[in-house]
């Protein structure tokens, strides 16, 4: 399989990784329990150390003598590969919380795909952030428990969280058709087994606090896969590389 | 030293014939080193001073995460961004560790969280400065974690065990956090550019004498000290600790190839020390007052936080409760 088809994947797999811990990063000092402000963290710092491993292979294959860095924080949005879901705005907790459920238990369903790669690289990295994604699905599980099954008001805030994030979940549920033949070759997860999974997922925690499942989201005009992004991936990179972009031959 | 000016609400300290039978029996005690545990008999003050003191570095903890924060978001590498998060993540734990020592003395980790809110509860002076740049997350590493482990280091050898117990945990996450500082501007002095080094000495002149406060005021005015090294809460005076970090600093301000903001500071061959200036005690006492550059914002986003979170958390606890009666049925 060439090169061109798996960089954008590994890619996909990388950027929603980092742009997800990126919004965690913003949670800092905010969270609504000391214990809250470790959580975020914690579940920010795997995905992140995910990212660094998904580029630094996207790098090598790139061989252009950038590495996880440079694809980190000198490249656009519009070459950023991200699911539109995570780059969304965090929101109140409800929000945060729903938009990191949807993500875990696609990220869980992919990276269970991803173990049994062809790919060794590919199948040793899954490997090792399958342990923690394992824990920050459960995580994110009983807290859209907590809050669709808690109080009134936790419960009207997750019924507003979920039509909001709705709409992104087409991506979630379908993958491409370079994914599909990536997935042929035995390298990649089966995206429609990885939009199966998911389903099954959400619609069981949902279901185990009566919370009313979406019939499945329609066409969404923009697509993450593309660099087609939201206005919001825009901002959140003009923060995250700000850095780089101004001292570019600095040493950090 | 995250606890900095602890009141203990004693004006001289009793001699042992003054004391009644359980007081003596504390007192020879502490005397012995023998750790005092959160069952033992103990003299209110002491209880007092200890959640004070306690609390106070618990709050300094949690609102020390904010400065860090601020550029959590902006760290130039993907390195540098995991070992921030990382450390952010040791100090929210910190806190935790440090509110359940507190919480063995009887006092209400909630009831605490409110006094700071209300700003009737202290925390290190020290964070109440900006970082402006991301040298600062170097230097706040370097020194102000370098401060509040030469402080910690002594007590870990304080009289209350858990208290001690939380400190042996703690100072050996804030070690790595100091050398992990230093790196950072290492890296930037000796790997970077001139624009770089001269953020590197920028954040050293904005962050110096601020560490240097960490320790508390000096000795003279430091009306509290002779009963908290009685009761072996503090080990060692404010000015001895800040001796000690002035002259093991000194020699790897050097080794950045920087400068301190002091122009009294030199070697002392006499005294086996550096001879430093005169701190700024007004700027000190203004920024405990809470008339700090940056007061004003911390505690607001602390109480932000735990007030826009009261839903969740009551969430968590209906629903809690929903689980129990469900199980029970």
């Amino acid at each position: 399989m060439h090169n061109e088809a798996l960089i954008p994947y590994l890619l996909l797999l990388g950027d929603s990784a980092l742009v997800q811990g990126q919004r965690l990063c913003e949670w800092c000092g905010h969270a609504p329990a000391i214990e809250e402000e470790l959580a975020l963290m914690n579940v920010g710092l795997d995905l992140v150390g995910q990212a660094r491993n998904w580029l630094e292979y996207a790098a090598e294959l790139l061989d252009d003598g950038s590495d996880a860095d440079a694809l980190a924080f000198r490249r656009d949005e519009r070459a950023y590969r991200n699911l539109l879901l995570v780059e969304q705005p965090n929101g109140d907790f409800a929000v945060t919380m729903t938009k990191q459920f949807f993500y875990d238990a696609w990220h869980f369903a992919m990276l269970q795909g991803l173990i049994g790669s062809r790919d060794a690289r590919i199948a040793g990295i899954a490997a090792k952030a399958l342990k923690e994604v394992t824990y920050h699905l459960r995580r994110s599980s009983e807290w859209v428990q907590r809050l669709g099954g808690g109080t009134d008001e936790s419960r009207q805030r997750m019924l507003a969280a979920i039509p909001a994030l709705w709409r992104f979940s087409v991506e979630l549920a379908a993958g491409s058709d370079n994914e599909v033949r990536l997935a042929e070759a035995g390298i990649a997860a089966n995206p429609a087994a990885v939009g199966a999974d998911w389903l099954k997922q959400v619609a069981a925690i949902f279901a185990s606090v009566e919370l009313p499942l979406p019939n499945a989201a329609s066409h969404f005009y923009l697509d993450g896969r593309k660099g087609l992004h939201t206005e919001h991936l825009g901002l959140l990179l003009a923060e995250m590389q700000c850095l780089p972009r101004a001292y570019p031959d600095a040493t950090w | 030293m995250y606890a900095q000016l602890v009141e203990t609400g004693v004006k001289r300290v009793k001699s042992l014939e003054e004391m009644s039978p359980e007081e003596r029996n504390f007192q020879e005690k502490i005397d012995a080193e023998i750790k005092i545990e959160a069952k033992n008999w103990m003299p209110e003050a002491y209880r007092q001073t200890l959640i004070r003191q306690i609390s106070q570095h618990a709050h300094s903890e949690i609102v020390g995460m904010l400065p860090e924060g601020n550029w959590v978001t902006r760290a130039p590498s993907l390195k540098r961004k995991l070992q921030l998060m990382a450390k952010i993540q040791d100090e929210a734990g910190h806190g935790l560790y440090l509110y359940s020592a507190m919480e063995t003395l009887g006092a209400d980790r909630d009831e605490e969280i409110a006094k700071l809110h209300s700003g009737k509860a202290k925390y290190s002076s020290i964070f109440n400065y900006p970082t402006l740049s991301w040298a600062d997350m170097g230097a706040v590493g370097w020194l102000v974690d370098g401060a509040a482990i030469v402080n910690q280091v002594v007590l870990q050898r304080t009289s209350y065990g858990p208290y001690s117990r939380a400190m042996i945990r703690i100072c050996k996450e804030e070690s790595f956090h100091q050398r992990q500082g230093y790196e950072i501007l290492l890296t930037m002095m000796r790997h970077g550019t001139q624009a770089q080094r001269d953020m590197v000495q920028d954040a050293i002149n904005r962050l110096w004498w601020p560490a240097l406060m960490m320790f508390g005021p000096s000795d003279e005015h430091s009306p509290n000290s002779a009963q908290s090294m009685a009761w072996k809460i503090k080990r060692q005076t404010n000015d001895e600790l800040r001796q000690r970090f002035i002259d093991q600093t000194v020699p790897q301000l050097e080794l950045l190839g920087c400068t301190a903001p002091d122009p009294e500071l030199k070697w002392n061959a006499e005294r086996g020390h550096y001879d430093f200036g005169e701190i700024q005690w007004d700027e000190f006492y203004e920024v405990l007052k809470g008339n700090g550059p940056c007061n004003q914002e911390r505690v607001a986003t602390r109480r932000q936080a735990i007030e826009d979170g009261a839903w969740v958390r009551e969430a968590a606890v209906a629903y809690a409760r929903k689980q129990q009666n469900k199980n029970a049925a």
